[in-house]
């Protein structure tokens, strides 16, 4: 029972790193219906902007984490101009191809400067550790800051999304983009501001894995992002509490799972994905809609 | 005339493979991209003429790539065969590595396309996912530490049959009656039903079909490098072969072919550039698709690939 909460702790803290992330995946295909292949490469940027920043500045955990999200939310608003905004009315796969060039365009760059390189690097530890123990289950302070720090996060979201101008003109663009136009709105911005908020909260969430398992490296973002994509389709894709409830499946099955067979672990994700879409081909929360003529 | 140039092509590879003008590097490369088109051509089926988005073809190549690495390693351990029992075993092993993907295919196919567009795409990727972490758990075929000592059975000559071979059926296969219920399905799924097409039996049929395909080239691939382990075929490798659909043009095998022969090539060819010619490579990924969003051949064929009756249009296949 105690190895089973002991599990449970490090599968939510694991579930609210992989929530962050597909948040961001879903909010963008939810406006642009865009698989975002390089999304979890903001992930990797997130992790070594905040890298950088604490080695050469010297900062604190809260400034690391604000200069991460604002340098990658901005390179996430540069490359939706350069790669994606041109073919924003053309196949729509064509952009799929892109954001896979952007995305091996980002890991190699990173590897080919001298100043990164392919070496992966230890992180620095930010936060104070201290274990408690909680009727013989051990939780650190760490794991308690990065839940509550994650929650926060979502909370503010779901603010900005439901309460704010901004999330309404989110809302309508992801809804009808033409009827968004029509009623005054600007598409462009709009959809800045979606990869802005989508890249941030993509490096928040690469800060805080790369404070979990401190080791961090130009390719880390692949699998991470497979991952986000596949809790952000659980969920039911362009959906915001979707992303949130199968990024915690999958981060409590994965860490559940991993402790039976590491490889067992890698491959639960995506069984659980299957098995879920089968039964509702919409994700969870997603609603299927019977086409019509 | 085709089957001219056809053998034309592969006698001038020959002779400069022999006389030793193209060294086994760029031989190697050559055979590599045969490989590639094969995988290219496959997914064209599925994606291209089908509309079905797939992205998981490393799975069903894995698949092949063991079935058939087994057959000659394990099963029959052919190293010592005389050279005449060497060849049928290999060609049976490829038929059957084929055959175990197409029937994992299937099997994955009955359930899964009945969900559609990116859940489908998200499903066919962690499908190829799950087969690379069984693979690794299975111990016998090597689980993580992968099968080595295959026997290297794959040389230009088979490259080339197999290429053709798999062009040639594609080619009919599209321009058939089967072909075309799949391209109506592409085209429109709700007027395609309308009219009394089986849709789910068509796309069952297709993904079917281009997972046997994969499967052979899998094959090839394990009799080339006489090493498979199963990270090779992540969902990496799946997005190599989607770039090379893509970038070639959807619908179009002509594409597929000039792409993947393209694309195989450009980065061994920007080797000299060393740690920064993946960067090239992803920028010159970027502009191309930027420029000609419809890819290098935007739905069009080469004379010899074009079927009659039908204008395919990439445009009408994003609908």
């Amino acid at each position: 029972m105690v190895t089973f909460f002991q599990l449970l702790i490090h599968g939510i803290q694991l579930g609210s790193v992989y929530a962050l992330i597909a948040l961001g995946y879903t909010m963008v295909y939810g406006i642009i219906r865009l698989i975002n292949f390089a999304h979890g490469d903001f992930l990797m940027l997130g992790a070594f902007v905040g890298y950088f920043a604490i080695t050469y500045l010297h900062l604190g955990f809260v400034p690391v984490m604000l200069i991460s999200m604002v340098v990658v939310g901005i390179i996430g608003v540069l490359v939706e101009r350069i790669a994606y905004k041109p073919l924003r009315n053309k196949p729509r796969l064509s952009a799929l191809i892109t954001a896979i060039g952007v995305s091996i365009f980002i890991q190699n760059f990173l590897r080919a400067i001298p100043a990164i390189g392919p070496a992966p690097r230890p992180f620095p530890r930010l936060l104070p550790l201290v274990n408690y123990n909680v009727f013989g289950v051990t939780i650190s302070s760490i794991q308690i800051i990065m839940i509550l720090l994650a929650c926060a996060l979502m909370f503010m979201l779901h603010i900005l999304t439901t309460r704010t101008t901004i999330g309404r003109r989110m809302r309508a663009v992801a809804n009808d983009k033409d009827a968004a136009a029509m009623m005054g709105i600007n598409i462009d911005n709009t959809i800045s501001i979606t990869f802005f908020i989508g890249a941030a909260l993509a490096a928040a969430g690469g800060i805080l894995y790369a404070t979990t398992y401190p080791m961090i490296e130009v390719y880390m973002g692949s699998v991470l992002g497979l991952k986000a994509f596949t809790a952000a389709v659980l969920g039911g894709i362009g959906l915001m509490p979707g992303a949130m409830l199968g990024g915690l499946i999958l981060g409590i099955a994965e860490v559940f799972a991993t402790s039976i067979n590491a490889d067992l672990g890698y491959g639960i994700s995506f069984i659980i994905l299957i098995v879920i879409l089968l039964v509702k081909p919409a994700g969870l929360l997603g609603k299927y809609s019977v086409e019509k003529v | 005339m085709t089957l001219l140039i056809i053998f034309a092509i592969y006698v001038v590879l020959e002779v400069l493979n022999r006389t030793g003008i193209i060294n086994s590097y760029l031989m190697q490369i050559v055979m590599f991209a045969g490989i590639n088109i094969i995988m290219t051509v496959s997914l064209n089926i599925i994606n291209g003429f089908t509309g079905q988005f797939s992205i998981g073809q490393a799975g069903f190549m894995s698949v092949g790539a063991y079935a058939s690495a087994v057959i000659t390693r394990v099963l029959f351990n052919t190293y010592g065969w005389p050279i005449y029992m060497q060849i049928p075993i290999f060609l049976v092993s490829l038929v059957v590595g084929g055959i175990a993907a197409a029937f994992i295919g299937f099997l994955i196919g009955i359930p899964t396309l009945k969900v559609k567009g990116d859940y489908l795409a998200i499903v066919t990727l962690g499908f190829g996912e799950i087969v690379r972490a069984v693979i690794r758990l299975i111990q016998p075929i090597g689980g993580a530490r992968g099968l080595s000592a295959i026997p290297q059975y794959t040389n230009l000559f088979w490259i080339f049959v197999f290429v053709v071979l798999a062009v040639y059926v594609a080619r009919n296969f599209v321009n058939s009656t089967f072909g075309r219920a799949c391209i109506s399905i592409r085209e429109n799924e709700i007027a395609a039903e309308t009219m009394g097409i089986d849709t789910t039996k068509f796309k069952i049929l297709s993904f079917t079909f281009a997972s046997f395909l994969s499967g052979v080239a899998g094959g090839l691939y394990a009799h080339l490098l006489t090493y498979i382990q199963p990270d090779m075929f992540s969902f990496v490798k799946s997005t190599d072969y989607l770039v090379f659909l893509y970038a070639g043009g959807m619908s179009s095998i002509s594409g597929s072919i000039v792409s993947a022969l393209v694309l195989t090539a450009l980065p061994e060819f920007l080797r000299f550039l060393a740690s920064w010619r993946m960067v090239l490579y992803g920028l010159l990924l970027i502009v191309l698709m930027l420029k000609m969003p419809n890819g290098l051949f935007g739905g069009k064929e080469f004379k010899f690939l074009q079927v009659r009756n039908t204008k395919r249009t990439v445009e009408a296949a994003e609908k």
